[in-house]
């Protein structure tokens, strides 16, 4: 293990130096501009702000279709890891590749594609639409293309926890007698669980504040599809520097709530194993 | 429950690692399955389990065919190298398991299940940590839990994969022991697999030596011992020097000199090798008798119970391995540098394969 | 609290499972088929669906698309962009990876954690801050107005916006590597006698490569694709302050679709190029990590 070891190895200094100027200047700055400026307000106009029917809606829409979007893909997620994991298939390489396509598609063109694709007279849409359910411009589309840029964290996530397992386990459940499926929810799942919640929280974390590939396919309807990062954008855009940033200040603090929960997770997670 | 195994056949890719083995377990035998790595044993086991199909063969249990039957309706204890217990369950949980999977038709009670877990927890003795996890148990400690799990469903067969390998020592002896005194207690027909041959011979009712996915021989310890049946057994078991030679009439030659080997008396200039125990040996100022063997002392290590001699025979400088009781020991003749003959009073002689 | 261990090396071959406690063929048919359609309909689709408006006008006014002035500059600028902020963060991830990794110091986990930060804010946020500082009615806005200097609707900012949003990609794979690789190997040469730089050029950077490599890829990708913060401090003005992204937004709101899903499935392809260099660095992590176990003894790595 490491020991206290500043004086042997040389650009603690400097290496130091560096980074908290780098994050001084680069994100605290910036971060703090948002506490600042909504200190200005009074605490009944922040209120008033963040309380207004149309802030909330946005709020509805955003954490409503984030959370579905994180639950579709926890259930998913887990099944394409596993089957990843587990079965071989032609192309499995492949398409284990393939699933970090979220994060390397630039989000505009997920978004475009996939408002095309569900839009009355697209590929997808043309299917649904004379079923009465409509995509392009409502709540599910918003969630459609939440759960584009949310897969791989769950996959990700539950990936190396599925490799990890021992085998035996589970042949031990099949000598006592027990069914693959009770196999399956009374020893993997419970195994999986921590991985899952923290590939939840990542995917809903990730989703709240996704623009590019929701901006295209929602329509943007106040009240209705508004997102949140659209609706500050629009006070921007109006000057309501204050308003833009009282609403931004919520999504900051469910945003670093998320980020603690998802670190506590983990380190919780990583008890259990070394113990 | 007895076991019968028939030419059961399994092969990974190109790799044999069953290759015509036929067994017999009698009911309430703990049994031993001792062989090097790679000699089918673990497979072998895995298969009368269920865990893995074989190629070939048939099993049966107690005269029924379980050959193709899925391991979950075997009835078979397992337990594993390590445990394989179930981390996110607590002891109790753990060994309530076979009980709780049950359909309902024949599910316990809860209160049945509780009094069954915590009467084997007893029987184990870790009936106090029954709420605790098993991260918080020792190495011995999980081990008796994974027998109590296998025990909780009363198997008809209980089967364990090299129990104690994954433990030190002290605590390895500890628990064969508690294993032979379980075993008279519950009497369950036991198939172990170890590569430790003590372990093998101090707790097993009989034993199985198997190599290279073939069994060489099966007999009670005393028996694979004191007779073995084939040049490996002899060599595997107990320490053994091995000389090379011809044959012929009853009379060996290694090289730097000759062995008698009175069951080959019609041999005729034939290839072969002769083994000599360790402890079979006396060595002496003079020759000791018609297989005396002049040689030289190389090393002495004189600490414990057994003393360990070595020594190069003259001419040739074949090396010799020597152990000799405290009392036969005699510090005078039996020093570095010193001349001796050797004497084996036990020689066995096996023709080599052609 | 340690960083988070972000992306994790696609797993390599599937486990063995027995045929005899696994699920029956017929599930394991259901269940690969399953997850392959939903794989097909959520990822293989839209891929699919953008290639095929882009030559949806034929080959010609896809090239066209590509080709014209506005798109070029919007490269242009996307480059100039990525190219400002990645070596930014380069040198910012291998400080910070530096000191936090080879180093005990009070206030570690706090560092981490922020460096954690802009993960955690929405890209229009990110955005948002900057013009919250350099705007017109932002902090700075004045001072800037009075020199003429323009951030904010400019170049400058959408630079700014790109470098706040991908910081932490380079840190945050190399913090856990290098922590994981210890000291002793920068110790033993800095007994033998080599300097700071030297110590890390010759012993640190062999080590990391692949983890670096790893982060300056994703670290690229994320700066050439981002469109939430970058749209909100850019002015939308064509062949000056868009990117790549922000063009096929431009091209989509006018409705030319087939010149927008052209310039998009050059973004696309990009992407492909993003993921396949993944998956080599992935592959090689790999084989690395292999031959460095192979070398310890076995008792060694048990302990480990």
């Amino acid at each position: 293990m490491r020991r206290t070891s500043r004086s042997v190895l040389p650009g603690f200094g400097v290496s130091l130096g560096i980074t908290c100027t780098y994050l001084s200047l680069m994100v605290l700055l910036p971060l703090a501009t948002v506490f600042a400026l909504t200190a200005d307000l009074s605490w009944a106009e922040f209120w008033g702000t963040v309380t207004n029917p149309r802030v909330l809606a946005s709020y509805r829409v955003t954490f409503g279709a984030s959370f579905v979007a994180a639950l579709v893909n926890t259930v998913f997620g887990l099944l394409v890891a596993w089957v990843l994991v587990r079965y071989r298939f032609p192309g499995r390489r492949l398409v284990d590749a393939m699933v970090d396509l979220p994060f390397a598609l630039p989000t505009a063109v997920a978004g475009i594609a996939l408002t095309t694709l569900y839009a009355g007279n697209g590929w997808v849409g043309r299917y649904l639409e004379p079923l009465g359910i409509k995509v392009s411009y409502t709540w599910i589309g918003v969630t459609v293309a939440l759960i584009f840029i949310g897969l791989p964290f769950v996959v990700r996530t539950v990936q190396p926890v599925l490799d990890d397992l021992e085998v035996e386990v589970e042949e031990a459940a099949a000598s006592l007698g027990a069914r693959r499926s009770q196999t399956f929810l009374r020893v993997v799942l419970p195994t999986v669980a921590p991985a899952l919640l923290t590939g939840f929280a990542l995917a809903f974390a990730r989703a709240i504040g996704e623009y590019g590939s929701v901006v295209f396919i929602s329509g943007n309807m106040p009240m209705k599809t508004e997102i949140v990062p659209l609706l500050i954008i629009t006070k921007l855009e109006q000057y309501d520097y204050a308003g833009a940033t009282a609403v931004a200040l919520v999504m900051l603090l469910v945003s670093f709530a998320l980020l603690l929960a998802i670190n506590l997770l983990q380190w919780a997670a990583r008890r259990r194993v070394e113990a | 429950m007895s076991i019968q195994v028939r030419h059961l056949r399994k092969a990974f890719g190109d790799f044999v690692a069953l290759d015509d083995v036929s067994l017999d377990v009698p009911g309430g035998e703990l049994v031993a399955l001792l062989g090097p790595s790679g000699s089918g044993k673990t497979t072998l086991l895995r298969i009368i389990a269920g865990l893995e199909p074989a190629d070939q063969g048939t099993i049966h249990f107690h005269g029924e065919d379980a050959t193709t039957q899925p391991v979950r309706e075997r009835q078979v204890g397992f337990v594993f190298q390590h445990y394989a217990l179930f981390r996110h369950m607590s002891v109790f949980e753990n060994v309530a398991f076979g009980l709780r999977v049950r359909p309902r038709a024949v599910r316990p009670s809860e209160d049945e299940i509780r009094d069954s877990v915590m009467g084997l927890l007893k029987l184990v003795q870790l009936d106090v940590l029954a709420r605790r996890r098993p991260s918080e148990l020792s190495g011995g400690q999980r081990q008796r839990v994974a027998l109590a799990r296998a025990l909780a469903v009363k198997p008809k067969v209980l089967l364990l994969d090299e129990p104690f390998g994954a433990l030190d020592a002290k605590v390895r002896k500890e628990l064969r022991r508690w294993l032979r005194r379980l075993h008279e207690e519950v009497h369950v027909t036991s198939v172990f697999v170890t590569h430790d041959q003590e372990e093998a011979l101090e707790v097993s009712d009989r034993v199985v030596i198997m190599n290279e996915g073939r069994v060489e021989q099966s007999g009670t310890p005393e028996e694979v011992y004191e007779r073995p049946a084939t040049p490996f057994v002899y060599g595997f078991l107990g320490d053994v020097n091995l000389f090379h030679g011809r044959i012929h009439r009853g009379r060996v030659n290694i090289g730097p000199g000759e062995l008698e080997a009175p069951d080959w008396a019609e041999a005729q200039d034939q290839d072969g090798v002769a083994y000599v125990r360790t402890y079979d040996v006396e060595l002496g100022p003079t020759p000791g008798g018609p297989s005396s063997l002049e040689a030289v002392v190389r090393h002495v290590r004189a600490f414990g119970p057994v003393v360990r001699v070595e020594l190069d025979l003259l001419p040739g400088g074949t090396t010799v391995e020597v152990h000799l009781s405290r009392d036969r020991f005699d510090p005078a003749t039996h020093v570095k540098g010193g001349r001796v003959f050797l004497s084996p009073t036990q020689v066995r002689v096996f023709a080599r394969p052609m | 609290m340690a960083t988070i261990a972000f992306t994790r090396p696609a797993t390599t071959a599937p486990r063995a499972i027995t045929r005899a406690t696994g699920e029956s063929p017929a599930v394991r048919r259901t269940l690969t088929a399953v997850a392959l359609v939903f794989l097909a309909l959520t990822l293989l689709l839209p891929l699919v669906l953008v290639f095929h408006e882009a030559l949806s006008k034929g080959v010609e006014a896809y090239l066209a698309a590509v080709r014209e002035p506005d798109a070029l500059s919007a490269a242009r600028l996307t480059l100039l962009i990525a190219g400002i902020a990645v070596p930014v963060n380069l040198v910012f991830g291998v400080s910070a990876a530096w000191c936090i990794a080879k180093f005990d110091f009070r206030g570690k986990n706090l560092l981490i954690t922020l460096i954690d930060l802009p993960f955690a804010v929405s890209p229009v946020i990110s955005g948002m801050i900057f013009v919250l500082l350099f705007g017109m009615h932002g902090w700075f806005g004045g001072w800037l107005f009075d020199h003429d200097i323009k951030i904010i609707f400019g170049v400058p900012g959408m630079v700014l916006a790109t470098t706040f949003i991908t910081s932490p990609f380079i840190a945050r794979e190399l913090i856990p590597l290098m922590q994981e690789q210890g000291t002793e190997e920068e110790e033993a040469a800095i007994v033998l006698g080599a300097g700071g730089w030297q110590t890390f050029r010759r012993v640190t950077l062999p080590n990391i490569r692949w983890g670096l490599l790893y982060g300056l890829i994703l670290c690229n990708a994320r700066a050439m694709g981002e469109f939430g913060a970058v749209s909100v401090v850019s002015g939308h003005i064509r062949g000056e302050t868009n990117t790549l992204p922000l063009h096929v937004e431009i091209l989509y709101n006018e409705y030319a679709f087939a010149a927008s899903f052209a310039v998009a499935s050059v973004l696309t392809l990009l992407a492909f190029v993003t993921l396949a260099l993944k998956t080599l660095v992935e592959w090689q992590q790999h084989r690395a990590d292999a031959e460095r176990t192979e070398d310890v003894p076995p008792a060694e790595r048990i302990a480990a």
